[in-house]
């Protein structure tokens, strides 16, 4: 399963590698999120300091979606499913590949939106471990939900409103625990985000158990 | 009459007995209570719909996962799943409508954002995202089967959301206004909840049977009517070809 796993995270890395959608649309998209929160909430008011984490997560959020997307649509083209299913891999080996792909991309996204957030908003950053910790977990949970979603979705004509209705709701959690966790960590206060860290971690275990067990059963339909 | 009439006709006839006599409870017999004023009838109406809010949800998730275990999957899990989540559906958003009609006086708010009332609407979003996802068109065994991870999905996210709240409660220990110390009710309104909860869930049970029956009859519908357009299309090329006149015009 661990050797499928790499195999298929490789193979997603690689084709984003030569493709270069995700570097070059985006994290541009992302950075775009920022500066339009930028101009909603009126940078002179330091509404947008109060509030960095929480933009920050959106921001991740929203992007997520767009590489989950990404992610399924390269196994659409051409027929890529088919032979997904006739190369037999495992399936869990499968899931956990696209996730672990996914969250690759989204962790080299937080860290420029970090920046981006240090260097648009002028948010001090405090709490290194924690925000580190925040961003590993989260994401891993982030990815998990998604990539099932997007199996979910994969094939359908409707998928692309499809997938934020059906994952939004699902990944609220993240972002509630998520946004409190970081702003604990930047308020410098690590001991309060302990307790929504936890909730992360038991959310990315939900999904990834999940995601193991469930995945063969999207994959062997036609 | 066969036995499901027969029980949908007594579900029926009990339902009707039971609505009529929560509202007696509720509207006649209940009198206004002190700390609530009049809005202490809601008593009758919100907490039943919230408890049987879940227990469609529940129906669902052991529905789908009926189904998706091979040795149990048939088609009725299926259609059991999506008829009780369409009822859940209609149940939590009437629980946050008569929730809200309830704060709006009481709290001074329409909406606030307590734990338990975004709990309630994340729920409703992601039941809602399951509906949208039986209506796609698609083979009828693969949506099925995606149907069933989704829903057991939305399930899987109803403990982390359980504990989001309880930890939300510990940071932010305002916020939490719904849950008080357990107060007794007087037995007048006791008895309104308690004949409110029968009427809901005798409703549900009704309109469960209803919905089941209209999901058998859609899926028999698209299968023979399906049959029918084939017999129909090999029909036309039987027959005798068009005299030239009437084809040259």
């Amino acid at each position: 399963m661990w050797r499928d796993a790499l195999l298929m995270a490789g193979k997603d890395l690689r084709v984003e590698a030569r493709s270069r959608v995700a570097i070059g649309q985006v994290a541009p998209f992302a950075v775009i999120v920022l500066v339009l929160f930028a101009f909603a909430l009126d940078p002179s008011r330091g509404i947008l300091v109060k509030a960095a984490a929480g933009l920050f997560w959106v921001a991740v959020l929203f992007s997520a979606l767009l590489t989950v997307q990404r992610s399924f649509a390269i196994e659409a083209a051409d027929g890529a499913r088919d032979g997904l299913r006739l190369s037999g891999l495992d399936p869990a080996g499968i899931f956990l590949g696209k996730a672990l792909a996914v969250a690759a991309e989204l962790f080299v996204l937080e860290i420029v939106l970090g920046a981006g957030v240090v260097v648009l908003y002028n948010a001090p950053i405090h709490g290194y471990l924690l925000l580190l910790a925040t961003c590993v977990v989260a994401t891993v949970g982030m990815a998990s939900a998604g990539t099932i979603y997007g199996g979910l979705a994969v094939g359908l004509r409707v998928r692309e409103t499809l997938l934020p209705l059906l994952t939004l709701p699902v990944l609220a959690p993240v972002l509630l625990a998520a946004t409190e966790a970081s702003q604990a960590a930047l308020d410098g206060v690590p001991g309060q985000g302990v307790a929504w860290l936890r909730l992360l971690g038991v959310f990315a275990a939900i999904y990834l158990t999940f995601g193991v067990l469930a995945f063969g059963s999207l994959l062997e339909e036609s | 009459m066969t036995r499901t009439a027969l029980l949908s006709r007594f579900l029926g006839v009990a339902t009707l007995l039971a609505v009529i006599a929560a509202v007696i409870q509720g509207l006649v017999i209940m009198g206004p209570t002190i700390e609530q004023h009049e809005y202490s009838r809601l008593l009758v109406v919100h907490p039943p719909l919230a408890a049987v809010t879940f227990v469609a949800f529940g129906v669902t998730a052991l529905a789908s996962l009926l189904y998706l275990i091979p040795r149990t999957r048939r088609r009725e899990w299926d259609q059991l799943a999506g008829a009780s989540a369409e009822i859940g559906v209609v149940l939590c958003a009437l629980t946050l409508v008569t929730g809200s009609i309830w704060g709006r006086p009481t709290w001074g708010v329409w909406w606030t954002w307590d734990a338990r009332i975004t709990t309630e609407a994340l729920l409703l979003a992601l039941f809602l995202g399951y509906l949208a996802l039986r209506r796609i068109p698609s083979d009828v065994e693969v949506r099925s089967r995606r149907c069933a991870i989704a829903a057991l999905i939305a399930a899987a996210d109803m403990p982390v959301v359980h504990y989001a709240t309880s930890w939300w409660q510990t940071l932010h220990q305002a916020n939490f206004r719904l849950l008080q110390p357990d107060k007794q009710l007087d037995p007048p309104q006791l008895l309104g909840m308690m004949l409110g909860f029968l009427a809901v869930v005798l409703l549900y049970g009704w309109l469960l049977i209803h919905r089941f029956q209209v999901e058998q009859l859609e899926e028999r519908l698209d299968r023979e009517g399906l049959a029918q357009a084939l017999t129909e299309r090999r029909a036309e090329g039987l027959m005798p070809p068009v005299p030239a006149e009437a084809g040259s015009r």
